[in-house]
């Protein structure tokens, strides 16, 4: 596991965590929302723009060639990350949301009709419902949402009883983003091709904290944000099975995505191209290859153990507060602890946190209708990486109790 | 006491401060001590809807003077909220629009009037205006 030791030396590689933040140390809690940089990532983008920096494709000269190795090598590298049998199921898009409303739009023009189903759950961030939403206003769906039990677990029995010949697709996340729930994607995804209907596995939230192998899941999509496992904004990544992402069609038009192009028929490009119209963002997309080899250096198995335990400390200690209510007490969970005190608004408590330096996130998360669901108007989360340390979950214990003294 | 008399005071108060905390726990107190409105009142076309916590907010005419009531589902809001209502409950209209609020930012509050912050604050202050532009046109 990752010792203290190799915690501090880790943490030089983030200059923002020697922030001061209205002069007090950041303790930045926030991580669900967007992580922070390494310097070798920093590093890379400075270098991709000093050295590499040319429009990349069909470009004869020597930088565009340097440029288009470096925008291919990256794709490589996701798609070893990631597990994908070939390179070029891994399609780079802006993030997360961009990669589902791709799907959204180009699965549903190929496979989807008036009176079919897509099967979403109720723990979904509004970016894996909107775009389905649209897809059933456009063709006349209907969505059907799997519910979860008390602890934040899906309930399986009643995601089989949704599954039926009208469903065409099921899109679900793999860890949530307000109750840390890791879902049995797998399980989800072998009951739908039971019934061959295809799975996208939203993990945005997963990928930064555990393992993940869309072969071994035998997931038809799987999606995620550099930004939220220390890569840049601005880029995200959907991997899709090669078959499929042959047989949907483009959802944008423009340069690079063409065969040939004339006023009376356009042919399109091969995979990958076929869904980057437009100049991609080839450097992004080498500095989220630089953040996905600076997890593999660590090892995603030891971020996840060391992970585990900051989260089983911090709610263990969160419930030495009176009043104190964990929201999502699943087992099987991520970095992500959301939770509520007594009758105090999440806001109260997130405004005098950050006055002590401390971030956290309140509010709906961007998942209202599982907050409405719960009966509540939104949480307090606190969501960790790998370089956050039990110090500091002391600190945010006592800042907190301190916060709660004041609002009681 | 004219609007910009009552924004000194509020600012005097404050200013007595040096510690964010001391200033919070006084927008604490002041959440606490307003009074809750009437559940007649706490309706959904009432509500003015933030990202992180929302806002009731009533409005009357009594003799030519609107009366606010308001309320907040967060203390700290709630305690802003207890001191815009002291600043623009029994105003007349004209002094309503004409009023610049100056005094959130003077005592190192401005951030809860930042329109990125969503707490319903920023709509608050705009449905203030909105009324008393309303009841002026309808008085005119």
């Amino acid at each position: 596991m990752l010792t203290n030791d190799d915690i501090v030396l880790l943490r030089k590689d983030f200059p923002i965590l020697e922030e001061k933040i209205y002069g007090k140390p950041l303790i930045y809690f926030d991580n669900g929302a967007t992580t922070q940089k390494p310097l070798q990532v920093l590093a890379r983008i400075e270098y991709a723009y000093k050295h590499l920096n040319a429009n990349i494709h069909r470009g004869v000269h020597y930088l565009s060639q340097k440029a288009t190795e470096a925008h291919e090598d990256a794709r490589s590298t996701v798609a070893s990350f990631l597990g994908a049998a070939h390179r070029e199921e891994i399609i780079f898009t802006r993030g997360t949301t961009e990669a589902i409303n791709l799907v959204a739009f180009s699965f549903g023009e190929a496979f989807c009709n008036q009176g079919d189903e897509i099967v979403v759950s109720v723990m979904e961030h509004h970016s894996n419902i909107v775009p389905w939403q649209m897809l059933c206003e456009r063709k006349g769906l209907t969505l059907r949402v799997i519910p979860m039990n008390e602890k934040g677990e899906l309930d399986m029995q009643a995601y089989k009883s949704l599954l039926n010949s009208r469903t065409r697709l099921v899109s679900v996340t793999h860890v949530s983003n307000v109750l840390g729930t890791v879902n049995p994607v797998q399980e989800i995804i072998r009951l739908a091709h039971e019934q061959n209907i295809h799975v996208l596995i939203d993990g945005a939230q997963a990928v930064p904290h555990i393992k993940v192998d869309v072969k071994e899941l035998d997931a038809d999509f799987y999606v995620f944000s550099g930004h939220k496992i220390y890569g840049p904004t601005g880029i995200g990544v959907l991997y899709g099975k090669r078959e499929l992402l042959d047989a949907i069609p483009p959802c944008q038009g423009g340069g690079e995505m063409i065969d040939k192009v004339t006023f009376e028929k356009t042919t399109y490009n091969i995979l990958p191209f076929k869904f980057e119209a437009g100049t991609p963002d080839y450097i992004g997309s080498t500095a989220l290859a630089e953040a996905l080899r600076y997890v593999q250096a660590i090892g995603i198995e030891r971020i996840a153990e060391y992970e585990h335990v900051l989260t089983r400390y911090a709610t263990t200690r969160l419930l030495e507060i009176d009043g104190m209510h964990i929201i999502g007490t699943t087992e099987n969970k991520s970095a992500v602890v959301s939770f509520l005190v007594g009758e105090i608004h999440p806001y109260d408590i997130g405004m005098l946190l950050d006055k002590m330096g401390i971030a956290v996130r309140t509010g709906h998360h961007c998942a209202q209708p599982l907050i409405d669901s719960l009966g509540i108007t939104g949480t307090v989360r606190a969501s960790f990486s790998f370089y956050n340390t039990t110090d500091e979950i002391d600190s945010f214990i006592a800042a907190l109790k301190k916060v709660v003294l004041m609002l009681s | 006491m004219t609007i910009n008399q009552i924004q000194d005071r509020i600012v005097e108060d404050f200013n007595q401060f040096d510690d964010w905390m001391d200033k919070y726990a006084l927008l604490i107190d002041l959440g606490n001590g307003l009074e809750p409105l009437e559940d007649q009142y706490k309706v959904p076309q009432n509500i003015i809807e933030g990202c992180q916590s929302r806002v009731w907010l009533h409005a009357e005419m009594k003799e030519e003077l609107i009366h606010f009531k308001a309320e907040s589902d967060a203390i700290i809001v709630k305690g802003i909220v207890a001191l815009l209502l002291e600043v623009f409950t029994g105003r007349t209209p004209d002094e309503i629009l004409q009023a610049e609020v100056y005094f959130v930012d003077k005592i190192g509050l401005k951030e809860h009037l930042s329109p990125t912050r969503s707490n319903g604050l920023v709509a608050m202050l705009k449905q203030i205006k909105l009324y008393a532009l309303a009841f002026k046109t309808r008085n005119s």
